[in-house]
């Protein structure tokens, strides 16, 4: 028990809420320079965030009465968010300074949105989970939107909202079916009224499919995709980068604890559509993705595709699958991170790039930066020896070890499809002429480029010392 | 024996060349620089691969040079590497071929020389590391990455239809080695192992031996090529520049045949002797198909990749065979066409630097201006005939003796496409070297320079040392093909 009542204080969440309402004073209050100097604020309460969390493992007061609950897998996931939201906001600074979008609102947006991830992971009731998922999303609908002036953005954040309400409400309405049927919102309740029976009646089902759907909406698996590609064009890159990078490994993290936990006797019934959703999202990611010539929509169906794969892991359903999400997870996000900071430092005649095709010449103006875009692309499609193989390997090692063959076959058939536009940018920056030359500019600040640095560095050498990853993730305990 | 990681320093080398190069600057001046590097760098990988040779004990069966790492903590993944007789001269073959192709690219690789030399650096440690993984994973590793290096020099450095041949190649054999993937993981959950010393004593059912056989089929059949999957390898030949040929036909084709003797025979053994009717029929139409098919090419390169194909069927119908002839005269076929193709890649590249062309029809009557070219070119298109003296010969005939033994129906198609093989060759002799002079373009050709001579003429000795001494090579790995012969009959035995 807490032995004093400041100590409240330092319950991460509660720290980072406190913090973010601090940050907005701070930017309010500030006249010169609110934007940067927010950012930086953001970034060090963050920081502090982390560190809280990594020392936080035995307060039981933030539990709430079970609203919460604490694992070491939630803890992970949650370090994971924080350390994406933390690259994201370094990596984007330059690019807000440079389209002259400086509301100082942005960094805080994303401290809220980045708290409600965290309440998202720890989640252990249908209550607290719908709260704080609308907490991120709302967030992050203004987020999408904050470019005023610009068409495309306010579209994109419309677009979001309408089709993230929606899912909130079919979430919702699943709510109510499992409450109505089980009589608890807690996630320990729900398993063990649950547990007394053999199969689902028909109205927990019909909630199970509901939630699945809304909670599909939020990772984006195919059938319920549509939103990504359209909200990742529309918004600044930035916030694409953001998008991109944190909000899919906080719900990843929960698609996994709604399964495991409540649900976890009735393997057979989530499963399928968990099923359903990994082969459409691996297939369709991979094939849509073919087509595209904005750079922004190729990398929304590419992170569609990477969901299919940790959905694989989630049907496999045991220790490993824990293992595989973990490590994908982290792959997906240094890999996005690595990709979204030299997409936010590319400057095509004075535009930020969007078209793949101004890729073109790129490795003769900058053999540096298209090598590191190779090596992100080569890893995103799962060619050793770089990390993202690595986080496809523990996927089909779960699945293997669930004898899910053809699953597993699928899905290195989708990795070979999805190969194909990985190629393809590297072949637009080494094989086309281009016939002008220097009109790629690239300009990178000194904490992007750490973070640049930093990120490849681990997409390079995690082969070389795996272990250090690996021992941690396969302590998770859901 | 060495008690110093000679495996390791020989697989890695190459790469602490690439990172030295890294730091050359690139311009004018200062890339013959860059070419002197890795030029350096090859001949000792080469050079340290002669001691592995010198060293090595023939009275030992399995594994040699071994060293042994845990690297993940969670699975018994080891980084395992070692020699034994198979991979030994799969091994020296790479790490002679290499600064042969570093020499060919000397003049004719203009733009990025940096990329070229790095990516051939990355290249050959790959292939080496390949050759030398005792651990299935790691293998896999080399295995899939060594697209990367070819992609990148077919799609950068190859010719007009590049970029459709570089994708077709990656494409197609990605296709393939995830497939592999999948049956390791199989293979590691049914016995907790990943090491292939001890995957080769035959701890899979029947059933499930059959999936797996499949799943090595299909990455292996691609890569070696077998008909019908060859349709990349003309694609990649004719496309990539010389020197991305010569390692494609070099080395890279014999990961597959190298992947069936461990893997197929090795760890396998029941299920191949199930499939073995696939593999013969599918190597007898591979043969006597593309010889005729190279029969009827216009484009040297082209024809040379279709004997390729037709060589390497040659290559499975011995492998298949799974008796002490029909192996070693694989591998010895495999050893040969490893150095009579990219030796006569080689020798295209010679006239296609001077006259930017590879039609048949564009040359005629080179005997006149370039002797010498058309000597060492007699060498290793009889080479690739298999006359008696040379290193195709001995190849050819040990798989025709091991084939008496299995069927002679075997025997009469293999033969045939031997008798193919002398047509499209001595025909396409004729063509480019035979007559007088008819284009023009021709009168003031001149013949090999001292840089090509350096280059070719290693190679001949070797086509003739390997035909005349045989033993050299069959000594070293005699016990370790026994060892696989052995194991095989014991576990379709039972």
């Amino acid at each position: 028990m807490l032995n004093n009542i400041y100590n409240i204080f330092f319950i991460p969440e509660i720290f980072l809420a406190c913090s973010s309402f601090v940050c907005l004073l701070f930017g309010l209050f500030l006249k010169k320079n609110a934007f940067r100097q927010t950012s930086n604020l953001a970034v060090f309460v963050l920081l502090l965030t982390i560190f809280l969390v990594y020392y936080d493992s035995e307060s039981n007061f933030a539990n709430y009465k079970s609203l919460f609950s604490h694992s070491s897998f939630i803890n992970f996931f949650k370090i994971l968010a924080l350390l994406g939201s933390i690259a994201s906001i370094i990596i984007s600074k330059d690019y807000f300074l440079g389209i002259r979008l400086k509301n100082f609102e942005i960094p805080i947006l994303f401290l809220f949105s980045t708290l409600g991830m965290m309440l998202m992971i720890a989640s252990n009731n249908l209550m607290s989970m719908y709260l704080a998922i609308e907490l991120q999303s709302l967030s992050l609908y203004v987020a999408a939107a904050i470019k005023r002036d610009s068409i495309s953005s306010a579209e994109s954040g419309v677009k979001y909202f309408i089709l993230g309400a929606l899912s909130s409400g079919i979430l919702l309405y699943g709510f109510s079916l499992i409450y109505g049927f089980t009589g608890s919102m807690n996630f320990y309740d729900i398993s063990f009224y649950l547990s007394k029976y053999d199969n689902l009646n028909l109205g927990l089902i019909f909630g199970l499919v509901f939630v699945m759907v809304g909670l599909a909406f939020k990772v984006s698996a195919v059938p319920f995709h549509m939103w990504t590609p359209d909200v990742y064009e529309g918004a600044p890159n930035s916030i694409t980068g953001f998008f991109a990078i944190v909000p899919k490994i906080a719900a990843v993290a929960l698609i996994y604890r709604f399964c495991l936990v409540p649900f976890e006797n009735f393997y057979l019934e989530w499963s399928q559509i968990i099923l359903f959703l990994s082969i459409s999202s691996m297939f369709l990611g991979a094939i849509a993705a073919i087509a595209q010539s904005n750079i922004k929509r190729l990398l929304a169906y590419s992170s569609i595709g990477h969901i299919g794969y940790i959905l694989i892991a989630l049907v496999a359903a045991n220790d490993d699958g824990i293992k595989a999400a973990s490590i994908y997870m982290f792959s997906y996000m240094i890999m996005n991170v690595a990709i979204f900071a030299i997409l936010l430092s590319l400057k095509v005649k004075n535009e930020y790039l969007i078209n793949i095709s101004d890729l073109k010449g790129l490795s003769k103006s900058n053999p540096i930066v298209s090598l590191s875009i190779s090596i992100i692309m080569l890893s995103m499609a799962g060619i050793p020896p770089f990390i993202g193989f690595f986080g496809k390997f523990y996927v089909f090692i779960a699945a293997i070890e669930q004898e899910l063959y053809v699953l597993s076959v699928l899905g290195v058939l989708a990795s070979v499809i999805s190969a194909f536009y990985y190629l393809r940018i590297i072949k637009i920056m080494y094989f086309d002429e281009s016939k002008s030359e220097g009109i790629i500019n690239f300009q990178i600040s000194f904490q992007s480029k750490i973070i640049l640095s930093l990120s490849l560095f681990l997409i390079i050498c995690f082969i070389f010392y795996p272990s250090l990853l690996i021992n941690i993730s396969a302590s998770l305990t859901i | 024996m060495i008690d110093w990681p000679l495996v390791s320093v020989i697989i890695f080398l190459p790469l602490i060349g690439a990172s030295i190069i890294l730091f050359i600057k690139e311009d004018e001046l200062t890339s013959i620089n860059i070419k002197w590097a890795a030029l350096l760098t090859t001949l000792g990988t080469f050079i340290l691969s002669l001691i592995l040779w010198l060293q090595f004990d023939y009275s030992n069966p399995s594994y040699q040079y071994e060293e042994k790492f845990r690297w993940f903590d969670d699975f018994n993944f080891f980084y395992h590497v070692g020699v034994d007789g198979i991979s030994l001269f799969m091994i020296l073959l790479s790490t002679f071929l290499t600064p042969l192709c570093v020499l060919a690219s000397w003049h004719n690789i203009k733009k990025r020389v940096k990329e070229y030399m790095l990516s051939f650096l990355f290249l050959e440690t790959v292939m080496i590391g390949m050759f030398a993984s005792i651990d299935i994973l790691l293998f896999y590793i080399f295995f899939e990455a060594v697209l990367i290096p070819m992609y990148l020099i077919i799609g950068i450095w190859g010719g007009n239809r590049r970029i459709y041949a570089s994708f077709k190649f990656f494409l197609y054999t990605l296709l393939g080695s995830v497939l592999m993937l999948i049956a390791i993981i199989v293979m590691y959950r049914n016995t907790s192992s990943m090491s292939i010393e001890f995957l080769q004593g035959n701890y899979f059912s029947y059933n499930t031996q059959l999936f797996l056989w499949l799943a090595f089929f299909a990455s292996f059949a691609v890569k070696i090529p077998m008909w019908p999957f060859h349709t990349w390898l003309p694609d990649a030949h004719v496309e990539a520049p010389t020197a991305g040929s010569v390692i494609l036909a070099g080395v890279l084709l014999k990961m597959g045949g190298y992947g069936f003797i461990r893997f197929s025979l090795g760890m396998l053994p029941e299920a191949t002797e199930f499939f073995i009717p696939l593999i013969m029929t599918l190597s007898i139409v591979a043969i006597v198909y593309t010889s005729l098919v190279a029969l009827a090419q216009t484009d040297i390169k082209k024809l040379i990749a279709y004997s390729s194909v037709a060589h390497m069927g040659i290559v499975t119908i011995g492998i298949f065979l799974v008796n002490q002839q029909g192996l070693e005269g694989a591998m010895m076929q495999m050893i040969s066409h490893g150095l009579v193709s990219a030796a006569l890649f080689l020798c295209v590249g010679v006239i296609y630097d001077r006259m930017h062309t590879r039609e048949i029809k564009f040359y005629g009557g080179l005997v006149q201006r370039m002797p010498l070219y058309a000597t060492v070119f007699m060498i290793f298109m009889l080479g690739s005939v298999g006359l008696p003296g040379t290193s195709g010969f001995i190849g050819e005939f040990l798989v025709i003796i091991g084939a008496f033994k299995f069927s002679s129906y075997v025997v009469i198609g293999a033969a045939f496409g031997i008798i193919l093989s002398a047509v499209y060759m001595l025909y396409l002799y004729k063509r480019i070297i035979f007559g007088t002079i008819t284009n023009n373009k021709l009168a003031d050709i001149l013949d090999i320079n001292t840089r090509e001579k350096i280059i070719l003429i290693p190679l001949a000795i070797s086509v003739i040392l390997l035909g005349i001494f045989p033993n050299l090579f069959l000594d070293p790995m005699r016990l370790s093909l026994e060892l696989i012969i052995t194991n095989y009959e014991i576990a379709n035995a039972k």
